[in-house]
């Protein structure tokens, strides 16, 4: 079975956002990057290949990791990114944005996790780091769902991490402040500013910021860390 | 695309020899040093009697499916909800597993 010789990442969520920019970020550190989200990307590059998948979709993620698994022979870096949010008072939130939000965020993070890991422990080697929000330690009204999907995210990390330790796989966690994306555009001003005036660090939070912890979270030289929640703007 | 499967060379005897060769690497894995074990299609995988261990069944499942798709190009989830729901698992033994991977390759050609 062939073998990249460089190191391989996969990026969910990777059109655009957070996730287009960790996955340039990745190829500008030598990594052949995989990236996937439901529609198709509008960038290209040297290194990258786009899949368009639901990370919900049981069926699509294992295809996808066969392809990798055959096309590419290793999995290094799984950054979990795909997320989704809405912002509400939560006797305001339709079940079906309930059903989404677990979906995208938890479902298929833990879809994601779980295929990576079979593909990882073959070279017993692999990083993986989910997206978590400080909308969970600082428990951000009108974001109950998105807060509790990726509480949900933050338990399974934890225990997922004692799960695969032996198979040489680490699974932390970086829980990014407000960051201007798509995602929080209909967040009003005055309710962004309320949160950072929160933060030790007060200000928005930079794509920078988030590989910063990423860098160190997928060194090989992390290979003690695993299980831990980074969150940045020095919420704790 | 990847899940299609190769009807013919998926016969009862390759499943069998793919079942014990995922069984035998987490044996290995689990005590390198150990002498091998016979196995056989009664050989019990869980429960009392059991060859391997709670981790050493997680192993010898992913080498099974992963054997599955590296030689015949077949992509599926043994550790179904049926499966793991059912009062006689099919993880009980080699040739319950054997049966269960050919159950699920037949769906897959079918759907
Ligand atoms: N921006 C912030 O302020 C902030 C703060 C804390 C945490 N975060 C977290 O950071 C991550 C990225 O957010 P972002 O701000 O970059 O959001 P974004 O700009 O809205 O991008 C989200 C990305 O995820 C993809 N995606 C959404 N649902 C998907 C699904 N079911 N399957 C596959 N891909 C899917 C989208 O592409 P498609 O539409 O093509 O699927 C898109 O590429 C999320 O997990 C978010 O919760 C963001």
């Amino acid at each position: 079975m062939p073998e990249a010789a460089v190191p391989v990442a996969l990026v969910t969520g990777a059109r655009k956002g957070i996730g287009r920019y960790l996955a340039e970020h990745l190829l500008a550190r030598g990594y052949q990057v995989e990236g996937c989200s439901r529609g198709p990307a509008d960038w290209e590059a040297e290194g990258y290949r786009h899949h368009e998948l639901d990370v919900a979709d049981e069926g699509a993620v294992k295809a996808l990791f066969a392809e990798i698994q055959k096309r590419q022979g290793r999995l290094d870096v799984l950054v979990n990114n795909a997320g989704v949010a809405s912002m509400n008072h939560v006797l305001l939130t339709p079940d079906a944005t309930a059903a989404r939000l677990l979906g995208t965020n938890f479902h298929g993070t833990f879809l994601m996790c779980r295929e990576a890991a079979k593909v990882m422990r073959r070279r017993k080697y692999g990083r993986i780091v989910n997206v978590s929000t400080i909308a969970v330690p600082m428990q951000l009204e009108g974001e109950s769902l998105y807060a509790a999907s990726k509480g949900a995210v933050e338990t399974f990390t934890r225990v997922f991490a004692r799960e695969v330790a032996d198979f040489g796989i680490t699974c932390n966690i970086v829980g990014p402040t407000p960051i201007e994306t798509d995602l929080i555009r209909n967040v009003p001003k005055d309710k962004i500013d309320g949160i950072l005036q929160r933060l030790a660090i007060k200000r928005l939070g930079r794509f920078e910021d988030v590989a910063n912890v990423i860098d160190f979270f997928v060194r090989p030289e992390s290979d003690y860390v695993t299980g831990q929640v980074i969150y940045l703007g020095g919420v704790s | 695309m990847t899940d299609q499967v190769d009807n013919n060379s998926l016969d009862r005897a390759a499943v069998i020899e793919i079942v014990v060769a995922g069984v035998r690497e987490a044996l290995v894995l689990a005590s390198p040093e150990a002498e091998t074990t016979e196995l056989t299609e009664e050989t019990r995988l869980i429960g009392a009697g059991a060859v391997l261990d709670s981790l050493g069944l997680v192993t010898a499942v992913l080498e099974i499916e992963q054997r599955l798709a590296d030689e015949h190009d077949l992509v599926v989830v043994l550790a179904d909800e049926r499966a793991m729901s059912q009062k006689h698992s099919p993880f009980r033994s080699v040739g319950a597993l054997t049966d269960y991977v050919l159950r699920l390759a037949a769906e897959n050609t079918h759907a």
